[in-house]
């Protein structure tokens, strides 16, 4: 099967970088899967998690915030925080949540529109992912 | 003429200063390393970044809806420069290279009638503007207790930064910092990131693929700008965090082989005057033999 030059980076670090089939992306529109020669998009990234599968296997990391870059050949993923899937743990999970609680209060309070949304659409793709890792987080969200 | 004594102490306090110094220059070589590794690390990020929002910049910038971080407010009436230095001295002409920078500019503003605001980073900068420019800072971000500086904290300083443009403080902001190019030359650097300016970005973003964009090619935009100021602000932290290792290290070989000059010296002058003092008593003691 061909296969893809698949990049993934946070600002501190170059996390992987290898060949492989296809790369499941949390996009911000929703999940996307691209594989070799896939038309070229640039999209921007919700919490979740993405997959990629190749020759050496599959590997799940969790990112949060960024874009992807794919055009044909490659896909490159800039994440703002990103991590390999099993490195991810409750505090980390616990400490995106709260953070994204206290911004929720403070846009509440704002008077830009949309800010508030924006800040609780990430908490409510933060708890899917806590729910989908095994890390629930639900319960540190209080009811707006 | 100081006593043998006096100079014997010199000589001994010299060597200890040196023992410092060398230390400190090591420490700092070590600390280099870690720097320029962490530098090298964070470059595909920053680059890619770069590439991308200078793609975006070109097809959305010139429409009517571009926004404000990337067109600007349509003023430059208020200046907002964010002064990068260290948290610790010792370091040669590195923080004085920054401030020197930001003071002329400030000078080049005020001559133009702006209005000029202070953001500093490392307490260094501060203390040297606060001098004749106290009434213009507004703010200080202090990364004593950080050890290792990572994009979180690039990330709290760019929010701030944000918070003030969203809330109209100011036009343009500019960030100073030392580039680093060697051990032994760091450049002082004015770069401008409100609004978004991407002139060394363009021959690279125009790679000829048209892209498309998810949601769209303006709400990709608008959430990259903000990050694309906190990925400025890091690349710059961590560029001046392997210019003050630099600097210091070089500062500190400059002054280990300066207190080895002095020791050579001083050892030479406690000869001298231990051969005079030793000549001294034998021609006391011939006279005194020759008077008898």
């Amino acid at each position: 099967m061909a296969t893809m030059q698949f990049d993934l980076v946070s600002p501190e670090r170059r996390l992987a970088s290898m060949e492989v089939t296809e790369v499941q992306i949390p996009g911000a529109d929703g999940d996307l899967t691209a594989m070799s020669d896939h038309a070229p998009l640039i999209t921007t990234l919700r919490p979740g998690v993405l997959k990629v599968s190749g020759p050496q296997g599959e590997k799940s990391f969790f990112v949060t915030g960024g874009f992807a870059d794919i055009a044909g050949p490659s896909a490159t993923i800039l994440a703002e925080r990103a991590m390999p899937v099993d490195e991810v743990t409750q505090e980390i999970m616990d400490e995106l949540v709260d953070e994204g609680v206290k911004k929720r209060d403070e846009a509440r309070k704002g008077s830009v529109d949309g800010a508030a949304d924006a800040v609780a659409k990430f908490l409510g793709d933060l708890v899917a992912v806590g729910d989908e890792i095994n890390l629930p987080v639900r319960s540190r969200v209080p009811a707006p | 003429m100081p006593s043998l004594k006096d100079l014997k102490n010199r000589i001994e306090s010299v060597k200890s200063t040196r023992k410092i110094t060398k230390a400190m220059q090591m420490v700092a070589a070590a600390k280099l390393r870690r720097a320029q590794d962490a530098a090298e690390a964070a470059r595909p990020y920053a680059e890619k970044m770069n590439a991308v929002m200078g793609g975006l910049a070109k097809a959305v910038g010139d429409s009517e809806g571009a926004p404000k971080l990337l067109a600007g407010t349509g003023k430059d009436d208020v200046h907002l420069l964010v002064v990068m230095t260290a948290e610790r001295g010792l370091c040669g002409g590195f923080n004085s290279s920054i401030v020197r920078l930001a003071r002329n500019r400030i000078q080049e503003l005020l001559g133009a009638g702006k209005t000029v605001k202070i953001l500093t980073v490392g307490k260094k900068g501060r203390e040297q503007l606060r001098r004749d420019h106290g009434d213009k800072l507004i703010g200080h971000v202090d990364l004593s207790d950080v050890k290792r500086v990572g994009y979180a904290n690039a990330s709290e300083i760019a929010s701030d930064v944000l918070g003030r443009f969203d809330a109209g403080e100011f036009d343009v902001a500019t960030i100073f910092y030392n580039r680093f190019e060697s051990v032994i030359s760091q450049v002082p650097t004015a770069q401008q990131i409100i609004p978004a300016s991407f002139e060394d970005a363009e021959d690279e973003a125009d790679t000829g693929t048209l892209y498309d964009y998810e949601p769209s090619e303006e709400a990709v935009l608008e959430d990259l700008l903000p990050r694309g100021v906190a990925t400025q602000i890091f690349t710059a932290l961590l560029e001046n965090g392997a210019s003050e290792q630099g600097a210091r290290m070089s500062a500190m070989d400059n002054a280990t082989r300066n207190a080895g000059e002095m020791i050579d010296k001083l050892t030479i002058e406690f000869n001298r005057s231990r051969q005079a003092v030793i000549t001294n008593e034998l021609i006391e003691i011939i006279s005194g033999a020759e008077a008898l």
